[in-house]
């Protein structure tokens, strides 16, 4: 069994938190610990991002980190590296990668997924591969059992939402607004609208994301989904951390509230 | 077999492994919508006919076609002769596309137009037909290119745009397309982003293509009552590639027409130094299609140099990508310094000023005719005007103006 299958079917009813890191931010040398740490305050799946130049679906923080990440030498072969270190300790939470197609197609596929596997890689999101041009990546990936993640958005037709989940494996990742991530503003109202007619098309686990910032946030789109990620609120707290001690006391201080409002629900 | 290049792209958009639609999820639902509607509409003989009225009375259309006997006696060899899209309204042939875009927001409904740009002359262009309808505009711009296009920066603030500047990256035409993507995903209700050249997801490359395709047609339709038959070469800049491929497309399958797309060599394609993404790139994906890209080994998207900030951009049209792997079109280089002696030539030689863009095509048209036979004829697509840029050049040059 996949561990992403395993890790929600562990859950019971709770729901899964999924914190986004970006690989190599705010110091390559912290990426490994923080991964431990949130793992140690309460994550079930580690999202982490593969820092691209160019990341048009991401907002300033991110875009930001991901500038700082590369800077420090970081790109797709060393985020691997990254989780097949992380792997040496724990063999358990599942790691997905996310990013954009360019550096992934530059390694080329056949490359990416087999060194993506042997590090223990679980699943990969590419925000710009829709399914309709995945056709191969998605081969690649099924034949070496990793899951390909795909969005829907408050945009997505219900005739889109059919094909997407059929295409899907792991979970599916809703995005929570119209925008990029670490946007405000979030309609709690339509997302669990939204949710509910996504789980009328899958069994899969349904994510939700873009915009959740903090334990009400995360609270109020978590009603109906299954998990929860956050991604530039915790970069964007992390960003002053220069050693491995100040980077656990900020996760705590952040992923502490969240996980203890996912679990009074 | 004989590729039949009207029909391109495919029904998913894709002209061979090229273009297609890598967007996020929440623009798909849209550029179905886009697509659905410019299918309908392309073929629509009320909405063809406003577009066509537009480019002559608004735009000033057609464009002559002028043999510039000095230029060639100087050259030596073939006949050199210039599409003047210089001489549209706003002072290139961005024009012809922003025209039929905004038909087309309107027809959508749409009630925000945003855009990107580099030199200047794709925000220029969509702030004019913006002006003319009444619409709100927003334009994105690298920090770098509100530097060293100020210019066209104040024409666009005259026309009441709002140009908001781009300080991720590098700060140029790619950031600033990067931006308008994350405007568009925000507001993608009543916003219509209006891409400036064939990049971008499908229809995007088609759709520019098509509303540019008039330099060519004119061209085929005044070659031929001027001289007869058809031209030998043509020849255009190549940056993302509206106006090559707009002179190009009505051509391509024609298969005597020699076709050249000139890249910005800027230092020389054989240093860093450069924006010559068909010559010295690979295939890659960015900004929603597969094409040429350039980018490390890790697949970072990496600054490009050009003199001319409307070529300084690392991706190339899908359609471009394509005609090179056929062979159908052959891409070359030309470094600024030959861009630079273009510009002087035509200014002095035929008291034309052509923007720093053009130039690199009319250096190369200069060496290709030289390779030629007199009588032979050259077509260049002179696709802007350079006032934009003279205090560029004269920076360059140490003149203070």
């Amino acid at each position: 069994m996949s561990r992403l299958l395993q890790t929600f079917r562990d859950l019971d009813n709770k729901k899964a938190l999924i914190p986004f890191v970006t690989a190599g931010y705010p110091h390559p040398h912290l990426t490994v610990d923080i991964m431990h740490e949130l793992v140690r305050q309460g994550a079930d799946v580690i999202e982490l991002g593969m820092p691209f130049s160019d990341p048009m679906a991401d907002g300033p923080v991110i875009q930001k980190s991901s500038e700082s990440a590369i800077k420090q030498g970081i790109g797709i072969e060393k985020t691997i590296d990254l989780v097949k270190q992380f792997r040496q300790q724990n063999n358990s939470t599942p790691v997905v990668l996310m990013g954009y197609l360019n550096p992934v197609e530059c390694m080329g596929h056949d490359h990416f997924v087999s060194a993506a596997k042997s590090a223990g890689v679980d699943a990969l999101l590419l925000v710009d591969s829709p399914p309709e041009e995945s056709s191969d990546i998605l081969q690649q990936l099924k034949t070496n059992q990793l899951e390909q993640i795909f969005l829907i958005a408050p945009t997505t037709t219900e005739k889109r939402m059919t094909m997407i989940c059929e295409h899907a494996s792991g979970f599916v990742y809703y995005v929570a607004l119209k925008g990029v991530t670490g946007s405000a503003d979030l309609d709690a109202d339509s997302v669990n609208a939204d949710i509910k007619k996504i789980k009328q098309h899958t069994d899969l686990p349904v994510a939700v994301g873009f915009g959740v910032k903090d334990a009400a946030s995360a609270v109020a789109v978590a009603e109906v989904a299954d998990a929860v990620v956050i991604g530039s609120a915790l970069v964007s707290a992390l960003g002053d951390c220069d050693d491995a001690a100040t980077a656990a006391k900020v996760i705590a201080d952040f992923i502490k509230p969240i996980r203890t409002a996912l679990d009074s629900l | 077999m004989t590729i039949k290049y009207s029909e391109y792209p495919d029904s998913k958009g894709h002209f061979g492994q090229f273009g297609g639609v890598f967007a996020s999820e929440t623009l798909m639902h849209c550029l179905e919508e886009l697509n659905q509607a410019y299918a309908r509409l392309k073929h629509d003989p009320e909405f063809l006919a406003q577009f066509n009225q537009d480019l002559a009375d608004y735009v000033g259309r057609p464009s002559p076609l002028y043999l510039a006997e000095r230029l060639t006696k100087h050259s030596g060899g073939a006949n050199i002769w210039l599409k003047r899209e210089d001489l549209n309204h706003t002072g290139a042939h961005k024009i012809n596309n922003t025209v039929g875009q905004i038909l087309l927001a309107k027809a959508m409904g749409k009630k925000r137009i945003i855009a990107e740009t580099g030199a200047g002359q794709h925000g220029v262009a969509t702030a004019t037909v913006c002006a003319r309808m009444g619409l709100e505009c927003v334009v994105y711009m690298g920090e770098v290119d509100i530097e060293r296009q100020a210019i066209n920066v104040y024409r666009m603030k005259l026309m009441g745009a709002e140009v908001r500047s781009v300080d991720s990256g590098s700060k140029t035409l790619k950031d600033a397309l990067n931006e308008a993507m994350r405007d568009w995903v925000t507001n993608v209700d009543d916003t219509f982003y209006i891409i400036g050249t064939v990049a971008g997801p499908d229809p995007y490359p088609q759709m520019v293509r098509d509303f540019n395709s008039v330099i060519g047609k004119e061209t085929k339709k005044q070659f031929a009552e001027k001289v007869g038959g058809l031209p030998d070469a043509l020849v255009a800049c190549v940056g993302g590639g509206s106006n090559a491929i707009g002179l190009f497309h009505p051509f391509l399958d024609d298969e005597s027409v020699a076709i050249y797309g000139v890249e910005a060599g800027g230092l020389g394609p054989e240093t860093k130094e450069h924006a010559a993404s068909i010559t010295a790139g690979k295939v890659g994906v960015l900004h929603g299609n597969r094409t040429y890209v350039m980018s490390d080994s890790q697949g970072q998207i990496i600054e490009t140099h050009s003199v001319s900030a409307g070529l300084d951009y690392p991706g190339v049209g899908p359609e471009h990508a394509f005609l090179n792997e056929t062979g159908r079109a052959k891409y070359v280089t030309i470094n600024d310094d030959e861009a630079l002696k273009g510009f002087h030539d035509l200014t002095r030689i035929e008291g034309i000023l052509p923007a720093l863009e053009t130039a690199h095509a009319v250096a190369y048209a200069q060496k290709l005719a030289a390779t030629m036979q007199p009588g032979q004829n050259i077509i260049v697509n002179l696709s802007g005007r350079g006032d934009k840029d003279v205090h560029t050049i004269a920076a360059i040059e140490g003149v203070m103006v």
